[in-house]
């Protein structure tokens, strides 16, 4: 089977110092006492640049989310170094956000309650917090639904409540694992117009992982597919569509020739 | 609105209607009093020994609080240290169980033994039966916190105290008051229950379960009958409190204590 234009992945010596670098991470986990121990992640070499938005896709078990993890210190790589912007993941955590799949929200707080959440547990004065979190509330358009409790809105501002939560810390990095996984098309579509909104203005660096090709195409600069047992990357797909990226981007012939080179190369992953 | 007049209504027709049938019985069947008194002696009797039904019913009320109050104190704390560790419940867990299968009236003589009888014995009683519902469902409420609301609390550097206060315990409140809910139902009667073997009127008045064994004694069936509506407007009242309370702190936000929709 013929995977057309992309290229396998061979990690390339980046000509700038990278932002986040993975440099020969293995990761496995204990199997029970009877059991193996079992390879999560070997050997990942990567380098991602400032302010590049890189997607992970790639079959269930390739460790997509345990790379976030990683990133953000949640659990410890088995072998190998990990630094962002220089630092240890522990020590990066304050420049560092995670976007789960859920929403994640204290149901028992109110929308700006959560918003402000980080915030109140980094101790930032009441007024100050709630003047960010008004200012936060109006990036995502959910200056309405300040006093609104989370069970009251729908998936798709609970994910907006959840991104505004995130930018609270004025984060230089966003991890996010399949934020909008449960979103119906149109409420995704425009979650990931958004995101790139806010991405051009605050110029972070993201790593998003997801199953949805036509979101990782839309979304990245760079598109990582990678293949499990042991979990690695197999390929790299760069998205040369020029941002910033629109409603309009979907239309082009280039966009649906990328989207189709990365479906037809993650197909080919998870036959193998 | 109309629909729960309507039902208000209909539920004391019931009452009424059972009533009725009670005192024609009686009439019928010439039911001597001591066995069976009419609803209209029960009722002479209540506006007749008002203060002293009122002293009972504020003793046993008292015991049944300070014992389920105790509990709740006593029983989250507990679990707060069961969650700290899977090995803890393991080891430990399985003994509330036992709290709650040891038959409380095979324990209340020893434990007059050991306190003397009186209200604090009582109190004692109520506690221990208490206990165990609220521990288990306390634990459960705490461990089942989503991993990844854990997980952004790490990442925020929260210290573990922010975690139990902003995290743990409000997401374990639905089942604290599951918990409680249940413990209100059985303290009501763990105190009575307690006051049948310990009640004492060493201060000239005892409590709900205490006068049911005096009454009895005594052969006034129509003051044990005052005395049992009592007991059952108590156990009433603690269940209504505890849902008020329920309802004050979770209708915001929790679907139990939601008032469910009508088409």
């Amino acid at each position: 089977m013929s995977l057309g234009p992309t290229n396998s992945y061979t990690p390339q010596a980046p000509n700038e110092q990278p932002y986040i670098a993975f440099e020969g991470i293995s990761k496995t986990y204990a199997g029970g006492s009877n059991t193996a121990a079992i390879p999560i992640l070997q050997n990942i070499d990567l380098a991602i640049g400032r302010g590049e938005f890189v997607s992970l896709i790639g079959p269930s078990g390739c460790g997509k989310s345990t790379m976030l993890k990683l990133v953000a210190g949640l659990t410890p790589a088995g072998a190998g170094k990990l630094s962002i912007d220089g630092m240890t993941p522990a020590n990066a955590r304050e420049i560092v956000s995670f976007i789960f799949q859920d929403a994640t929200l204290l149901p028992w707080r109110t929308v700006a309650e959560n918003v402000g959440l980080r915030l109140e547990l980094e101790r930032t004065a009441r007024f100050r917090r709630e003047e960010k979190v008004a200012s936060l509330l109006e990036l995502v358009g959910l200056a309405a639904a300040a006093k609104s409790y989370p069970r009251e809105l729908s998936g798709g501002m609970k994910m907006r409540v959840s991104i505004a939560r995130a930018l609270s810390t004025r984060p230089r990095v966003l991890l996010m694992d399949e934020p909008f996984a449960a979103l119906d098309e149109i409420s995704r579509d425009r979650l990931n117009e958004e995101l790139l909104r806010l991405q051009n203005e605050q110029k972070w660096t993201a790593i998003f992982v997801t199953h949805s090709v036509s979101e990782a195409v839309f979304l990245s600069s760079r598109v990582l597919v990678m293949a499990p047992h042991p979990g690695r990357i197999a390929y790299e797909i760069p998205i040369d569509l020029p941002y910033p990226r629109t409603a309009e981007t979907r239309m082009q012939p280039a966009y649906e020739d990328l989207v189709a080179q990365v479906s037809k190369t993650l197909r080919g992953v998870h036959s193998l | 609105m109309k629909s729960r007049m309507l039902t208000a209504l209909n539920a004391s027709g019931v009452l009424v209607g059972l009533l009725l049938l009670w005192q024609a019985l009686i009439w019928v069947l010439h039911i001597p009093t001591f066995m069976l008194p009419s609803p209209i002696a029960v009722g002479q009797t209540v506006v007749s020994r008002f203060p002293s039904l009122v002293g009972s019913f504020l003793i046993t009320a008292a015991a049944a609080a300070g014992g389920l109050l105790a509990s709740i104190a006593v029983g989250v704390v507990v679990a707060l240290i069961f969650a700290q560790s899977h090995w803890l419940r393991r080891m430990f867990l399985p003994y509330t169980i036992l709290l709650q299968t040891v038959p409380i009236v095979a324990v209340a003589p020893l434990i007059i033994m050991w306190v003397g009888a009186g209200l604090f014995a009582v109190t004692l009683i109520t506690f221990i039966i208490c206990l165990a519902p609220i521990i288990a469902n306390t634990t459960q409420g705490l461990i089942s916190v989503d991993e990844n609301m854990v997980n952004l609390f790490i990442m925020q550097n929260a210290s573990a105290a922010q975690i139990l206060w902003k995290l743990r315990l409000p997401h374990a409140l639905p089942a604290i008051f599951t918990g409680v809910r249940i413990a209100s139902g059985i303290s009501v009667i763990g105190a009575i229950t307690g006051e049948l073997f310990a009640g004492s009127s060493s201060v000239g008045q005892g409590g709900l379960g205490y006068s049911i064994t005096y009454a009895l004694a005594q052969l006034q069936t129509d003051y044990l009958f005052a005395l049992v509506f009592a007991a059952t407007i108590l156990g009433f009242l603690f269940f209504f409190i505890v849902m008020f309370l329920e309802y004050y702190f979770l209708h915001n936000w929790h679907e139990s204590a939601r008032k469910t929709e009508t088409q």
